[in-house]
Protein backbone atom coordinates (compact mmCIF):
# COMPACT_ATOMS: atom_id res chain seq x y z
CA UNK A 1 0.00 0.00 0.00
CA UNK A 2 2.52 2.57 0.93
CA UNK A 3 4.67 2.05 -2.77
CA UNK A 4 1.38 2.56 -3.97
CA UNK A 5 1.05 5.63 -2.71
CA UNK A 6 4.79 6.59 -2.59
CA UNK A 7 4.54 6.28 -6.88
CA UNK A 8 1.24 8.16 -5.96
CA UNK A 9 2.55 11.45 -4.63
CA UNK A 10 5.92 10.96 -6.81
CA UNK A 11 3.72 10.91 -9.89
CA UNK A 12 1.66 13.88 -8.67
CA UNK A 13 3.92 16.58 -7.20
CA UNK A 14 7.48 15.45 -6.81
CA UNK A 15 7.34 14.50 -10.47
CA UNK A 16 4.82 16.99 -11.79
CA UNK A 17 4.10 15.94 -15.27
CA UNK A 18 4.04 19.92 -16.70
CA UNK A 19 5.74 21.54 -14.16
CA UNK A 20 8.89 19.69 -13.60
CA UNK A 21 8.79 16.93 -16.99
CA UNK A 22 7.80 19.38 -19.13
CA UNK A 23 5.98 17.36 -20.69
CA UNK A 24 1.66 18.54 -22.55
CA UNK A 25 3.27 22.58 -21.90
CA UNK A 26 0.91 23.15 -25.26
CA UNK A 27 -2.11 22.83 -23.83
CA UNK A 28 -0.69 24.38 -20.25
CA UNK A 29 -0.29 27.37 -22.28
CA UNK A 30 -2.67 27.35 -24.67
CA UNK A 31 -6.14 26.03 -23.00
CA UNK A 32 -5.19 27.87 -19.30
CA UNK A 33 -6.99 31.12 -20.36
CA UNK A 34 -10.42 30.11 -17.79
CA UNK A 35 -10.67 27.92 -15.55
CA UNK A 36 -13.58 26.38 -16.83
CA UNK A 37 -12.03 25.30 -20.08
CA UNK A 38 -8.92 24.18 -18.46
CA UNK A 39 -10.57 21.99 -15.76
CA UNK A 40 -12.61 20.38 -18.84
CA UNK A 41 -9.11 19.65 -20.55
CA UNK A 42 -6.96 18.31 -17.42
CA UNK A 43 -10.46 16.17 -16.61
CA UNK A 44 -10.60 14.60 -20.21
CA UNK A 45 -7.27 14.41 -19.90
CA UNK A 46 -6.81 12.34 -16.78
CA UNK A 47 -9.31 9.84 -18.65
CA UNK A 48 -7.45 9.03 -21.75
CA UNK A 49 -4.07 9.06 -19.80
CA UNK A 50 -5.37 5.80 -17.13
CA UNK A 51 -7.61 4.42 -19.94
CA UNK A 52 -4.45 4.85 -22.58
CA UNK A 53 -2.11 3.06 -19.91
CA UNK A 54 -4.53 0.32 -19.04
CA UNK A 55 -4.78 -0.66 -22.53
CA UNK A 56 -1.03 -0.21 -24.17
CA UNK A 57 0.36 -1.99 -21.71
CA UNK A 58 -1.03 -5.73 -21.72
CA UNK A 59 -0.37 -5.02 -25.05
CA UNK A 60 3.28 -3.99 -25.02
CA UNK A 61 3.63 -7.50 -23.04
CA UNK A 62 1.66 -9.56 -24.62
CA UNK A 63 1.67 -9.10 -28.09
CA UNK A 64 5.40 -6.69 -28.65
CA UNK A 65 7.48 -8.69 -26.68
CA UNK A 66 7.04 -11.98 -27.86
CA UNK A 67 7.30 -10.65 -31.08
CA UNK A 68 10.04 -9.01 -30.33
CA UNK A 69 8.73 -6.25 -32.00
CA UNK A 70 9.49 -3.49 -28.85
CA UNK A 71 11.45 -1.33 -31.23
CA UNK A 72 7.66 -0.72 -32.81
CA UNK A 73 6.38 0.90 -29.36
CA UNK A 74 5.80 4.27 -30.54
CA UNK A 75 3.90 3.60 -33.69
CA UNK A 76 2.07 1.59 -32.00
CA UNK A 77 1.37 3.42 -29.12
CA UNK A 78 0.41 6.42 -30.85
CA UNK A 79 -1.95 4.51 -32.84
CA UNK A 80 -3.67 2.17 -30.10
CA UNK A 81 -4.23 6.02 -28.39
CA UNK A 82 -5.82 7.76 -31.48
CA UNK A 83 -8.01 5.06 -31.97
CA UNK A 84 -8.97 5.39 -28.44
CA UNK A 85 -9.85 8.45 -28.42
CA UNK A 86 -11.97 8.32 -31.48
CA UNK A 87 -14.06 5.22 -29.36
CA UNK A 88 -14.25 7.30 -26.30
CA UNK A 89 -15.76 10.00 -28.57
CA UNK A 90 -18.03 8.31 -30.34
CA UNK A 91 -19.44 6.63 -27.43
CA UNK A 92 -19.57 9.70 -25.36
CA UNK A 93 -21.77 10.74 -28.36
CA UNK A 94 -24.39 8.42 -28.44
CA UNK A 95 -25.07 7.68 -24.69
CA UNK A 96 -23.55 10.34 -22.57
CA UNK A 97 -24.33 13.54 -24.67
CA UNK A 98 -24.14 15.61 -22.08
CA UNK A 99 -20.56 14.73 -21.18
CA UNK A 100 -19.61 14.72 -24.31
CA UNK A 101 -20.83 18.59 -25.27
CA UNK A 102 -18.54 19.24 -21.98
CA UNK A 103 -15.47 17.23 -22.87
CA UNK A 104 -16.09 16.56 -26.33
CA UNK A 105 -14.12 19.43 -27.89
CA UNK A 106 -10.77 18.29 -25.65
CA UNK A 107 -10.56 15.00 -27.11
CA UNK A 108 -9.55 15.42 -30.31
CA UNK A 109 -6.87 17.23 -29.13
CA UNK A 110 -5.84 15.14 -26.64
CA UNK A 111 -4.19 12.59 -29.14
CA UNK A 112 -1.31 14.89 -29.93
CA UNK A 113 -1.33 15.88 -26.21
CA UNK A 114 2.33 14.33 -25.62
CA UNK A 115 1.25 13.61 -21.68
CA UNK A 116 -0.21 10.62 -22.97
CA UNK A 117 2.20 9.14 -25.39
CA UNK A 118 4.76 9.79 -22.82
CA UNK A 119 3.07 8.31 -19.49
CA UNK A 120 2.74 5.05 -21.18
CA UNK A 121 6.32 5.12 -22.52
CA UNK A 122 7.38 5.92 -19.19
CA UNK A 123 5.40 2.96 -17.60
CA UNK A 124 7.77 0.77 -19.26
CA UNK A 125 10.86 2.17 -19.13
CA UNK A 126 10.51 2.16 -15.12
CA UNK A 127 9.09 -1.62 -15.46
CA UNK A 128 6.55 -1.03 -13.11
CA UNK A 129 3.85 -3.94 -13.27
CA UNK A 130 0.36 -3.27 -13.92
CA UNK A 131 -1.15 -2.04 -11.07
CA UNK A 132 2.12 0.47 -10.36
CA UNK A 133 1.65 1.61 -13.75
CA UNK A 134 -2.03 2.25 -13.23
CA UNK A 135 -1.26 4.08 -10.39
CA UNK A 136 1.66 6.09 -11.92
CA UNK A 137 -0.77 6.94 -14.57
CA UNK A 138 -3.29 8.37 -11.97
CA UNK A 139 -1.38 9.87 -10.15
CA UNK A 140 0.35 11.53 -12.94
CA UNK A 141 -2.80 12.70 -14.70
CA UNK A 142 -3.67 14.17 -11.33
CA UNK A 143 -1.13 16.05 -11.20
CA UNK A 144 -1.67 17.27 -15.02
CA UNK A 145 -5.32 18.15 -13.61
CA UNK A 146 -3.63 20.28 -10.82
CA UNK A 147 -1.16 22.35 -12.94
CA UNK A 148 -3.90 22.97 -15.45
CA UNK A 149 -5.95 24.42 -12.52
CA UNK A 150 -3.68 26.38 -10.61
CA UNK A 151 -2.21 27.68 -13.63
CA UNK A 152 -5.71 29.00 -14.58
CA UNK A 153 -6.68 30.24 -11.29
CA UNK A 154 -3.29 32.56 -11.58
CA UNK A 155 -3.74 33.52 -14.90
CA UNK A 156 -6.95 35.13 -14.10
CA UNK A 157 -5.27 37.30 -11.56
CA UNK A 158 -2.80 38.26 -13.83
CA UNK A 159 -5.37 39.42 -16.28
CA UNK A 160 -6.69 41.76 -13.92
CA UNK A 161 -3.24 42.88 -12.53
CA UNK A 162 -0.79 45.43 -14.25
CA UNK A 163 2.38 43.06 -16.08
CA UNK A 164 5.49 44.86 -16.61
CA UNK A 165 5.76 46.19 -20.19
CA UNK A 166 8.21 43.78 -22.11
CA UNK A 167 6.71 40.61 -20.52
CA UNK A 168 3.02 41.07 -21.54
CA UNK A 169 1.59 38.51 -23.72
CA UNK A 170 3.27 35.00 -23.57
CA UNK A 171 6.19 35.82 -21.92
CA UNK A 172 4.90 36.88 -18.28
CA UNK A 173 3.23 32.51 -18.89
CA UNK A 174 6.24 31.30 -19.02
CA UNK A 175 7.73 33.28 -16.12
CA UNK A 176 4.15 32.05 -14.17
CA UNK A 177 4.92 28.68 -14.82
CA UNK A 178 8.83 29.00 -13.53
CA UNK A 179 7.30 29.89 -10.35
CA UNK A 180 5.47 27.35 -10.04
CA UNK A 181 7.53 24.81 -11.27
CA UNK A 182 10.10 26.45 -8.48
CA UNK A 183 7.33 25.72 -5.74
CA UNK A 184 7.19 22.20 -7.24
CA UNK A 185 10.57 21.67 -6.58
CA UNK A 186 10.16 22.31 -3.09
CA UNK A 187 7.90 18.85 -2.81
CA UNK A 188 11.13 16.93 -3.76
CA UNK A 189 11.83 16.25 -0.33
CA UNK A 190 8.70 14.72 -0.06
CA UNK A 191 9.60 11.13 -0.63
CA UNK A 192 13.12 9.59 -0.16
CA UNK B 1 9.48 35.53 -58.50
CA UNK B 2 9.19 31.87 -58.03
CA UNK B 3 12.75 31.53 -56.76
CA UNK B 4 11.74 34.23 -54.51
CA UNK B 5 8.57 32.63 -53.21
CA UNK B 6 11.12 29.64 -52.20
CA UNK B 7 13.17 31.59 -50.53
CA UNK B 8 10.59 33.12 -48.14
CA UNK B 9 8.93 29.78 -47.65
CA UNK B 10 12.81 28.82 -46.21
CA UNK B 11 13.31 32.25 -43.87
CA UNK B 12 9.48 31.83 -43.02
CA UNK B 13 10.41 29.55 -40.43
CA UNK B 14 13.85 30.95 -39.19
CA UNK B 15 12.17 34.36 -37.76
CA UNK B 16 9.05 35.27 -38.79
CA UNK B 17 6.71 32.52 -37.86
CA UNK B 18 9.39 30.83 -35.99
CA UNK B 19 7.95 27.51 -34.38
CA UNK B 20 8.69 28.04 -30.79
CA UNK B 21 9.14 31.78 -30.16
CA UNK B 22 5.92 32.88 -32.02
CA UNK B 23 3.28 30.05 -32.79
CA UNK B 24 4.59 29.07 -29.02
CA UNK B 25 3.94 25.23 -30.55
CA UNK B 26 6.15 22.51 -29.99
CA UNK B 27 7.62 23.45 -26.92
CA UNK B 28 8.16 20.59 -24.52
CA UNK B 29 10.91 19.34 -25.72
CA UNK B 30 12.28 22.61 -26.07
CA UNK B 31 12.46 23.29 -22.47
CA UNK B 32 13.12 19.80 -21.13
CA UNK B 33 16.68 18.91 -23.19
CA UNK B 34 18.07 21.89 -23.17
CA UNK B 35 20.28 21.76 -20.05
CA UNK B 36 23.47 21.62 -22.23
CA UNK B 37 24.24 22.66 -25.74
CA UNK B 38 24.84 18.78 -27.49
CA UNK B 39 21.79 17.93 -26.29
CA UNK B 40 19.99 20.68 -27.42
CA UNK B 41 21.48 20.44 -31.33
CA UNK B 42 21.04 16.50 -31.71
CA UNK B 43 17.47 17.32 -30.25
CA UNK B 44 17.41 20.19 -32.74
CA UNK B 45 19.11 17.73 -35.77
CA UNK B 46 16.96 14.94 -34.73
CA UNK B 47 13.62 16.77 -35.04
CA UNK B 48 14.62 18.57 -38.33
CA UNK B 49 15.15 15.28 -39.96
CA UNK B 50 11.55 13.40 -39.22
CA UNK B 51 10.12 17.30 -40.32
CA UNK B 52 12.20 17.28 -43.68
CA UNK B 53 11.55 13.49 -44.44
CA UNK B 54 7.94 13.53 -43.09
CA UNK B 55 6.65 16.86 -45.11
CA UNK B 56 8.70 15.28 -48.28
CA UNK B 57 7.12 12.17 -48.57
CA UNK B 58 3.87 13.76 -47.60
CA UNK B 59 4.19 16.24 -50.09
CA UNK B 60 4.83 13.37 -52.66
CA UNK B 61 1.75 11.51 -51.65
CA UNK B 62 -0.79 14.33 -51.41
CA UNK B 63 -2.99 13.43 -54.16
CA UNK B 64 -3.12 9.54 -53.41
CA UNK B 65 -3.88 10.29 -49.78
CA UNK B 66 -7.48 10.45 -49.01
CA UNK B 67 -8.79 13.23 -47.06
CA UNK B 68 -10.90 11.92 -44.72
CA UNK B 69 -8.64 9.51 -43.17
CA UNK B 70 -5.20 11.78 -43.63
CA UNK B 71 -4.62 12.19 -39.80
CA UNK B 72 -4.22 8.81 -39.21
CA UNK B 73 -2.11 8.67 -42.44
CA UNK B 74 0.33 11.48 -41.06
CA UNK B 75 0.83 10.09 -37.71
CA UNK B 76 2.34 6.50 -39.11
CA UNK B 77 4.02 8.52 -41.51
CA UNK B 78 5.60 11.02 -38.42
CA UNK B 79 6.08 7.83 -36.56
CA UNK B 80 7.67 5.04 -38.96
CA UNK B 81 10.84 8.25 -39.30
CA UNK B 82 10.21 8.69 -35.28
CA UNK B 83 11.46 4.89 -35.03
CA UNK B 84 14.53 5.22 -37.44
CA UNK B 85 15.88 8.20 -36.06
CA UNK B 86 15.76 6.23 -32.61
CA UNK B 87 16.68 3.38 -33.53
CA UNK B 88 20.02 5.26 -35.33
CA UNK B 89 20.40 6.90 -32.44
CA UNK B 90 20.15 4.21 -30.02
CA UNK B 91 23.05 2.38 -32.96
CA UNK B 92 25.26 5.16 -33.24
CA UNK B 93 24.95 8.30 -30.38
CA UNK B 94 23.73 6.10 -27.49
CA UNK B 95 24.81 8.80 -25.09
CA UNK B 96 22.39 11.10 -26.69
CA UNK B 97 19.70 9.04 -27.17
CA UNK B 98 19.99 8.07 -23.54
CA UNK B 99 19.85 11.82 -22.41
CA UNK B 100 17.34 12.77 -24.78
CA UNK B 101 15.19 9.73 -23.20
CA UNK B 102 11.29 10.06 -23.52
CA UNK B 103 11.56 12.58 -25.59
CA UNK B 104 12.86 11.13 -28.66
CA UNK B 105 9.75 9.35 -29.00
CA UNK B 106 7.92 12.09 -28.41
CA UNK B 107 8.79 13.27 -31.99
CA UNK B 108 6.00 11.90 -32.90
CA UNK B 109 3.50 13.76 -30.85
CA UNK B 110 5.31 17.40 -31.64
CA UNK B 111 3.18 19.78 -32.46
CA UNK B 112 5.63 21.36 -35.02
CA UNK B 113 5.35 18.48 -37.33
CA UNK B 114 1.73 17.85 -37.15
CA UNK B 115 1.20 21.82 -37.63
CA UNK B 116 3.37 21.65 -40.70
CA UNK B 117 2.37 18.35 -42.50
CA UNK B 118 -1.12 19.13 -42.19
CA UNK B 119 -0.97 23.29 -43.50
CA UNK B 120 1.90 23.11 -45.58
CA UNK B 121 2.92 20.12 -46.70
CA UNK B 122 -0.11 18.48 -47.80
CA UNK B 123 -0.91 21.90 -50.23
CA UNK B 124 2.08 22.63 -51.72
CA UNK B 125 5.08 20.98 -54.09
CA UNK B 126 7.74 18.53 -52.88
CA UNK B 127 10.76 20.56 -53.40
CA UNK B 128 8.71 24.06 -51.80
CA UNK B 129 7.37 21.41 -48.89
CA UNK B 130 11.34 20.28 -47.86
CA UNK B 131 12.51 24.02 -48.08
CA UNK B 132 9.60 24.74 -45.19
CA UNK B 133 10.80 22.14 -43.62
CA UNK B 134 14.29 22.99 -43.49
CA UNK B 135 13.46 26.31 -42.39
CA UNK B 136 11.64 25.43 -39.42
CA UNK B 137 13.73 23.04 -38.61
CA UNK B 138 16.31 25.16 -38.77
CA UNK B 139 13.90 27.60 -36.51
CA UNK B 140 13.57 25.39 -34.23
CA UNK B 141 17.17 24.31 -33.72
CA UNK B 142 18.44 27.30 -33.13
CA UNK B 143 16.25 28.54 -30.52
CA UNK B 144 17.45 25.21 -28.71
CA UNK B 145 20.90 26.18 -29.25
CA UNK B 146 20.13 29.78 -27.91
CA UNK B 147 18.06 28.17 -24.58
CA UNK B 148 20.70 25.39 -24.13
CA UNK B 149 23.80 27.94 -24.37
CA UNK B 150 22.13 30.14 -21.32
CA UNK B 151 21.18 26.92 -19.54
CA UNK B 152 24.51 24.87 -19.43
CA UNK B 153 26.57 28.47 -19.02
CA UNK B 154 24.94 29.81 -15.94
CA UNK B 155 23.84 26.08 -14.56
CA UNK B 156 26.74 24.02 -15.48
CA UNK B 157 29.32 26.58 -16.18
CA UNK B 158 30.48 25.10 -19.12
CA UNK B 159 30.19 25.36 -22.90
CA UNK B 160 30.13 21.95 -25.12
CA UNK B 161 31.31 20.35 -21.73
CA UNK B 162 34.41 22.68 -21.33
CA UNK B 163 34.54 24.56 -18.07
CA UNK B 164 34.43 28.20 -18.66
CA UNK B 165 32.85 29.65 -15.22
CA UNK B 166 34.61 27.67 -11.90
CA UNK B 167 31.85 25.78 -10.18
CA UNK B 168 31.65 28.29 -7.04
CA UNK B 169 29.72 30.50 -9.66
CA UNK B 170 27.02 28.21 -11.33
CA UNK B 171 23.74 28.77 -10.77
CA UNK B 172 22.17 25.32 -10.55
CA UNK B 173 18.53 26.93 -10.64
CA UNK B 174 18.61 27.52 -14.22
CA UNK B 175 19.49 23.50 -15.40
CA UNK B 176 16.58 22.52 -12.84
CA UNK B 177 12.81 22.66 -14.23
CA UNK B 178 12.18 26.30 -13.24
CA UNK B 179 15.36 27.55 -14.91
CA UNK B 180 13.79 26.45 -18.34
CA UNK B 181 10.34 28.22 -17.93
CA UNK B 182 12.57 31.47 -17.23
CA UNK B 183 15.19 30.95 -19.76
CA UNK B 184 12.12 30.79 -22.34
CA UNK B 185 10.09 33.29 -20.96
CA UNK B 186 12.83 35.87 -21.28
CA UNK B 187 13.58 34.67 -25.16
CA UNK B 188 10.28 35.57 -25.75
CA UNK B 189 9.57 38.64 -24.72
CA UNK B 190 12.87 39.59 -26.35
CA UNK B 191 11.93 38.75 -29.82
CA UNK B 192 8.43 40.15 -29.08
CA UNK B 193 10.47 43.63 -28.14
CA UNK B 194 12.45 42.96 -31.32
CA UNK B 195 9.98 42.72 -33.79
CA UNK B 196 7.98 45.95 -32.06
CA UNK B 197 10.76 48.34 -32.45
CA UNK B 198 10.82 46.78 -36.29
CA UNK B 199 7.66 47.29 -36.79
CA UNK B 200 7.94 50.84 -35.70
CA UNK B 201 10.74 51.44 -37.56
CA UNK B 202 9.06 50.22 -40.65
CA UNK B 203 6.21 52.41 -39.95
CA UNK B 204 8.68 55.65 -39.40
CA UNK B 205 10.00 54.80 -43.04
Amino acid sequence: MNQYLSIFLKSMLVDNVVLIQYLAICPFIGMTSDTGKATGMGIATTFVIILATAVTYPLFYSVLVPLKLQFLETLVFILVIAALVQLVEFYLKKSIPGLYSAMGVYLALITTNCAVLGTTLNCISKNYNYVQSLVYAAGTACGFLLAMTVMSGVRERISSSTVPKFLQGKAILFITAGLLSLSFLGFSGLIK
Amino acid sequence: MAKNNRFAAFVNGIVKENPLLVLSIGLCSSLAVTTNVFNGIGMGLAMTFVLIMSEMIISLFRRQIPEDIRLPIFIIIIAAFTTIVQLLLNAYIPSLSDALGVFLPLIVVNCIIMGRVESYASKNKVLDSVLDAFGMGLGYTWVLFVISLVREFLGSGTFFGIRVLPEAYTIAFFSRAPGGFFVFGLLTALTLGISKAAAKKGDAK
